[in-house]
């Protein structure tokens, strides 16, 4: 096979593997603690790129400094909200959680079809995006690292980071930690569970949002984009080990490397159905995921 | 004024209105049926206003034969099984005289035997894949011949010989092709690849890969909806250009350049039978009609200016046949001629259009400024030649 064009695929490993970790991350956290299936999490990715659009109709080109605090605090503040007036009152009814979250995700679908209309909106990435590094010479001559994914590879990079300190390296994670492993012994120790839950789903919504930006640059900002990613997140979290962090992490990658790998071989339009076979060949071997996480509040379900 | 006057003025005016309502006494159904919900609304929506703009303009003028048009709208709601029933209920129910709808082609073979079974008549105003033909629909959308393989002829003229062909997967794209692949070899052309990606799908890193290992000369795309605002981020992103490397477009209307950003779409090219920039006098009128009812911004597209014409075409043919009867309709709109947005257009024995096909390049407003076009009309070809050798319309 061709070297300029293997290493194309492999980098577009990466690049999916990127985008699935970001739209992944937030549903991992609120399941490895809350238990809960958000199946309005996409909808969290289209709130960021909506977002981003408004900033990029106020500031022109450079919008990005912007966009960034804005959806993360958008999706954090509407997360809270939902947590508050839904999920919170449905602890302990995984079943009822899914269906209330995708009542949610509808409304929330239909309220952006009122604001914006069904048409999307464009997002126009800045002119420093816009360009590629292009290998010149040698064996690899011709190919090419588009700033934009370099850019979303990084962000996810940083975010990943900061979660890891955030989970291993901070009060706020010790509790988190504490929680996910007992949350009666934590809450016993004086960890305040519930304003714990409503931080936790504010992160991971918020953590969506930051991802919808990273979107925006790459694909639609329309009412239904967030749906177009959501099975896909699933998927890298039952892979990875539900509530597993790290997990989704070594699964985001994974899943990547198989689509682009199967995609270069093979039909793009069919390498969505060998991942899929292959998602449930590798769930039969390992049902729990690459990185089951052992904590006594999963056993229980 | 004196009293006698006022008296006299008073009832000739009543008798006016009286006179008006005698006249319209009857009035006469037809079903506007689009997805108004659903993933295809994007689309659709605007197709329906176009349609019922046209209805309006002629109930302003009197009606059809001295009747009012009723329109009963109905929302397919992007979903095949639900036209399927809502066409069902316009000709059973509702028994309109004629149907204006449907979009995607599984929306139009799910209605077909609905409207065959009844004898209703369907006008589908979209550019479609061919390899059908029932002699109740009146399909005014482009066929094959009629948009792309001008584009073809139009790419070749330019000088690409070596074609990428890049579409959704599903019925449309795939026989288009087909057909182009036949005709590409037959040219002596080459076809550098061939690439269809999910309905709705917004990852194309791959298919860009795919792309640059064969170093084509020119994109064909047959993408659909959203699929093209990812494909163009990312093809951008990996540093082409409508100079480096063009792709012409045959989903891409005026509305969707508008939510790709026409930033993203400038220097590329589209061919349809319609653009909104046609100077012609009908086209004036419909762009002042529509922006003046729904916004002075609204985009509109090729769909949407077959939609409106469908309506006028459909009264010229019943003012012809003197009844609403589907058959003496479809009977008369044979050889029936107009000058309509589209320009001159003319039906077909095969209920198709005669039309002018034109390719535009997009500018920086979202607008396409037409810079080829057909020799003089296009006879509508239902089967292609070579794809379907032997096949043809009863």
């Amino acid at each position: 096979m061709d070297p300029v064009f293997l290493f194309g695929q492999l980098f577009t490993g990466l690049s999916v593997a990127s985008i699935l970790l970001l739209a992944a991350l937030g549903l991992a956290l609120s399941f490895g603690l809350m238990r809960v299936i958000n199946m309005a999490h996409g909808e969290f990715l289209m709130v960021g790129g909506y977002l981003t659009y408004l900033a990029s109709q106020w500031l022109g080109p450079d919008f990005l400094w912007l966009a960034f605090p804005l959806a993360f605090l958008g999706s954090a503040l509407l997360g809270a909200l939902l947590e508050v007036t839904v999920i919170r009152r449905l602890y302990g009814r995984p079943l009822d959680t899914l269906l209330a979250t995708f009542g949610v995700s509808l409304i929330l679908q239909q309220a952006a079809r009122q604001l914006f209309g069904s048409t999307g909106v464009p997002v126009t990435a800045p002119g420093w995006l816009a360009g590629a590094f292009v290998v010149h010479g040698g064996a690899l001559d011709g190919l090419t690292f588009p700033h934009v994914r370099l850019f979303v590879i990084g962000l996810s990079l940083l975010v990943l980071g900061g979660m890891w300190w955030l989970l291993n390296r901070s009060r706020f994670g010790m509790h988190v930690r504490a929680v996910n492993q007992n949350r009666e012994v934590a809450s016993a120790l004086g960890v305040n569970t519930r304003r714990l839950d409503l931080l936790v789903f504010a992160l991971g919504s918020g953590v969506a949002g930051v991802a919808g930006v990273g979107l925006a640059l790459l694909a639609p900002v329309n009412p239904t984009v967030g749906a177009a990613y959501i099975v896909n997140a699933f998927l890298v979290v039952v892979v990875g080990g539900v509530g597993s962090v790290l997990g989704g992490a070594v699964a985001a990658v994974g899943l990547g490397f198989v689509t682009a790998l199967t995609e270069g071989f093979t039909s793009v339009s069919l390498a969505q159905a060998i991942l899929l076979v292959l998602v449930v060949a590798f769930l039969q071997w390992k049902p729990r995921g690459l990185f089951p996480t052992r904590s006594r509040a999963l056993e229980e379900t | 004024m004196t009293t006698l006057r006022k008296f006299s003025l008073a009832s000739l005016s009543l008798a006016l209105i009286l006179g008006n309502t005698a006249g319209a006494q009857g009035t006469v159904k037809v079903g506007i049926l689009h997805s108004l919900t659903g993933t295809m609304a994007i689309s659709e929506i605007t197709v329906a206003n176009a349609a019922q703009l046209a209805v309006d303009e002629i109930n302003a003028k009197g009606g059809v034969l001295g009747r009012k048009i009723v329109v009963v709208k109905e929302d397919g709601a992007s979903d095949w099984p639900t036209f399927t029933t809502k066409a069902e209920k316009l000709l059973t129910q509702d028994r309109v005289a004629a149907v204006f709808g449907g979009w995607t082609s599984a929306s139009r073979k799910a209605m077909l035997p609905v409207f065959e079974k009844n004898k209703g008549l369907l006008f589908y105003p979209v550019q479609f894949e061919g390899n059908e033909c029932s002699p109740n629909i009146i399909y005014t959308g482009a066929q094959p011949n009629q948009q792309a393989l001008p584009a073809l002829e139009w790419a070749l003229s330019q000088g690409y010989q070596n074609i990428f062909l890049l579409g959704s997967d599903y019925v449309y794209p795939r026989t288009a092709n087909l057909i182009l692949k036949k005709h590409i070899t037959d040219r002596g052309a080459k076809v550098a690849g061939e690439e269809y990606v999910a309905l709705g799908g917004t990852e194309f890193s791959s298919v860009i890969n795919k792309i640059k290992a064969a170093r084509p000369q020119v994109i064909i795309n047959t993408l659909n909806g959203d699929s093209n605002v990812s494909f163009f981020k990312q093809y951008q992103a990996a540093g082409y250009s409508a100079a480096t490397l063009p792709v012409i477009s045959f989903s891409i209307a005026e509305q969707e350049a508008q939510a790709i950003g026409p930033a993203l779409l400038t220097g590329q090219y589209a061919t349809w039978n319609y653009f909104q920039s046609l100077p012609n006098a009908a086209n004036k009128r419909f762009v002042a009609a529509y922006q003046k009812k729904y916004g002075k911004n609204a985009a509109i597209t090729d769909p949407m200016a077959h939609a409106y014409m469908d309506v006028y075409l459909w009264k010229a043919a019943v003012e012809k046949a003197k009844s609403f009867d589907p058959a003496a309709v479809r009977k008369a709109i044979v050889g029936i001629s107009m000058d309509s947005p589209l320009g001159k257009i003319t039906v077909a024995p095969n209920g198709s259009l005669t039309q002018t096909v034109y390719t535009g390049q997009s500018g920086a407003g979202g607008q396409f400024k037409v810079i080829g076009q057909s020799k003089g009309v296009v006879a509508p070809q239902p089967y292609d030649k070579l794809a379907f050798p032997g096949k043809t319309c009863p």
